[in-house]
């Protein structure tokens, strides 16, 4: 296998678990929301409630960075990384 | 000016702009202390901010057509981010959203989540890569990728529908702010926004609207959250609202079962004024099916995933690494805004129906109600109504309406906070608006000029004759958005929804999978793009002419059967005809590798 197929492997790799994350936290925990929302969560809010308004959307900011920063490691590894800019 | 060390310079240049802005907004409380009237106080704000971003639209000319359809491909991440949240952030997240949230409660969050969480397919799927690729526009990628002009002109029909749709409805929000700040009738106020929107595009281009976005973004990010945490401080509800508010939620919820909701008589409702609305909808629990919050939020991701508006920004950064960081500094600049929206939702209304509290009204007597100043100040803009229904002469929960505006507009007042408060919110509120519109407009006309107009009509076009092409689009666009805003047929929000369902109906699939499957095909993404928005547009048609939907969609969320068609249609399409030949594979290969050289 080429360098290229598997970088793209790797990447292929990284996009699945992005999105699988994405999916948990976008779809898969408002499948039992009226359950979750008689539990307590963060700060004193009903759970479902605080994951609408600050938990699901505070989840998606650090999954963009971590996705990116684990991204840009799979880059380096190949050498196909982009130099001297950020 | 803009040019080489300004770039350098960013931070200190946005640094003393939002310390101007502070220090502004300090004098005018001085001047409303010192007797300055609550009307040119609006009038301030607005006139002072939006001749800011003319002065940066200005400064910002150019005649070279990398700075204007890419911004010269030198703005800085988090730049970009505040740029794109501004960008995104329109009138609708901006005046509508908390009064979403206050009236319908869980099933409306399903907007957050979904308006959030398309980002993350933005970041995984789509942004780095077509950066790589190095197109001008999304038109330019379909077009090159899939090759041939159909394909091209395709992408740039259902771009136009969805931005088109979007379009008015910001224009519109930028009259309606106009038309309270300066006092002069919506039909003017309409082109006066338009006219404040053109400052800032026509001159720079994507290079002019990148720079005004930023300082918007400052503008209506301050506007937004002052008022939350000021609010929240004055009811002695917590310093820091976000993680403070629980008593509230709970106290509301008690309320709400005190009161219960009350169905209103069909003839009581008739009497109440259009637009304007009732409490109905439980606070904090769920009382949505996971369907129908699932199905919105969905549609809302794919389709920011494939708004060209939003992705045009990322064509702007450096590099395809500063792509993917853009994105996530994007969604935290957006995200500073959306989280404080049901923090506001909940003040409003604690703040309005606790009788506990000074400024309660529900449960008192319906004529002390008809005397306080704001509810005739607010009852007279039509944004609020009491009616005593069932004539016991208190007012009840069922016989207080409110316009949804009226929570981010209102609020301020209500609590006591003084005027300055107001002229900041209409600030804040002509910003998110005309950043977005900008955007909107620009990405329509860019897509004309560059694809439809260069790339299909007369590829020898040279640079100056491109810009001014561009620019001629970019005023025609924007005077046939304003007309039809002049009409006022849509809500802010519905069309707002529409624009996304459109955007994934067509666009979702055939980017995405021009990236992700090397078999994808001309073929197989014109059927998906041609089939995706025609039977996209054919389901809205059916259900808002009395249609039943199945499967639980609704005119809010037709995008997904829109889309679901697109997959299944390319996918079809692609696989009967013949594979992309040796060349498009390897232009694949590369987009799929930071990096290298762009592929166009």
């Amino acid at each position: 296998m080429s360098k290229q197929e598997q970088h793209w492997e790797k990447t292929r790799g990284l996009l699945f678990m992005t999105l699988a994350i994405w999916f948990v936290f976008s779809i898969g925990i408002f499948l039992f929301g009226a359950e979750m929302n008689e539990v307590g969560g963060p700060f004193g809010y009903p759970l479902t409630y605080w994951f609408t308004c600050q938990g699901s959307l505070g989840i998606f900011v650090i999954l963009i960075f971590w996705f990116a920063n684990r991204q840009e490691k799979i880059d380096e590894e190949f050498g196909f990384s982009e130099r001297g800019d950020d | 000016m803009i040019k080489g060390n300004f770039i350098d310079n960013l931070p200190k240049v946005y640094g003393i702009y939002t310390g101007g802005f502070l220090a502004f907004i300090i004098i005018m409380s001085i001047a409303e202390q010192m007797g300055m009237t609550a009307k040119t106080i609006g009038i301030c704000f607005v006139a002072f901010t939006v001749a800011i971003y003319a002065i940066i639209g200005y400064l910002s000319r150019t005649a070279q057509a990398d700075a204007y359809y890419v911004a010269g491909r030198q703005v800085p991440t988090v730049f970009n981010g505040m740029a794109t949240a501004a960008d995104w952030m329109s009138g609708a997240s901006f005046v509508a959203m908390a009064g979403g949230i206050y009236f319908k409660g869980y099933g409306y969050m399903a907007l957050l989540v979904g308006w959030t969480g398309g980002y993350v397919l933005v970041a995984s799927l789509l942004a780095p890569y077509l950066r790589k690729f190095g197109c001008y526009t999304v038109p330019d990628f379909i077009g090159t990728r899939y090759g041939g002009n159909l394909s091209r002109f395709m992408a740039v029909v259902v771009l136009t529908v969805a931005s088109f749709t979007y379009v008015t409805a910001q224009i519109n929000a930028t009259g309606t702010i106009a038309s309270v700040a300066l006092d002069i009738p919506f039909q003017y106020a309409v082109y006066v926004g338009l006219i404040s929107i053109l400052l800032c595009s026509m001159l720079g281009g994507m290079r002019g609207v990148t720079w005004t976005q930023v300082a918007q973004y400052i503008v209506l990010i301050i506007a937004y959250l002052l008022p939350v945490f000021w609010i929240s401080n004055k009811m002695g509800a917590g310093f820091f609202p976000h993680f403070m508010l629980a008593d509230e939620v709970a106290r509301i919820g008690e309320l709400e079962q005190q009161y219960g909701f009350v169905k209103n008589a069909a003839a009581d409702l008739k009497t109440v004024p259009k637009g304007l609305a009732g409490i109905t909808k439980a606070h904090s629990a769920v009382n949505a099916t996971p369907w129908a919050f699932i199905s919105l939020a969905l549609a809302m991701m794919m389709g920011t995933a494939s708004l060209p508006h939003v992705m045009m920004r990322y064509f702007t950064t450096p590099s395809v690494k500063a792509a993917r960081k853009s994105v996530g500094w994007s969604l935290f600049f957006i995200f500073l805004l959306y989280s404080s929206a049901p923090m506001l939702a909940t003040l409003s209304k604690l703040s309005l129906i606790d009788p506990s509290l000074p400024t309660g009204i529900i449960g008192k007597s319906i004529a002390e109600v008809q005397a306080i100043d704001w509810y005739q100040n607010w009852n007279q803009a039509n944004l609020m109504f009491v009616s005593d229904f069932n004539g016991n002469g208190t007012l009840e929960l069922n016989e207080f309406f409110m316009g949804g505006k009226a929570v981010v507009l209102a609020t301020p007042e209500i609590a006591g906070l003084p005027y300055v408060i107001s002229g900041l919110v209409a600030a804040g509120g002509m910003a998110a608006a005309m950043s977005t519109a900008d955007g909107l407009i620009l990405a329509i006309a860019n897509a004309i000029s560059h694809d439809v107009y260069y790339k299909i009509i007369d590829p020898k076009a040279e640079t100056a004759k491109r810009l001014v092409v561009a620019r001629v689009l970019l005023v025609v666009i924007g005077f046939a958005g304003a007309t039809i805003a002049a009409l006022e047929i849509q809500g802010i929000l519905g069309s707002v929804i529409w624009a996304f369902d459109f955007a994934m109906s067509g666009l979702f699939f055939p980017l995405v999978l021009g990236v992700w499957w090397k078999r994808a095909n001309k073929e197989g993404a014109i059927a998906g793009m041609f089939l995706g928005l025609v039977s996209g547009a054919a389901y809205l048609i059916w259900v808002r002419t009395g249609g039943s939907g199945f499967l639980g969609i609704t005119q809010l969320t037709f995008g997904i059967f829109g889309s679901a068609v697109s997959l299944v249609s390319m996918v079809v399409v692609s696989l009967m005809t013949q594979a992309p030949n040796a060349a498009t594979q390897k232009m694949v290969d590369n987009v799929r590798v930071p990096a290298g050289k762009s592929v166009i």
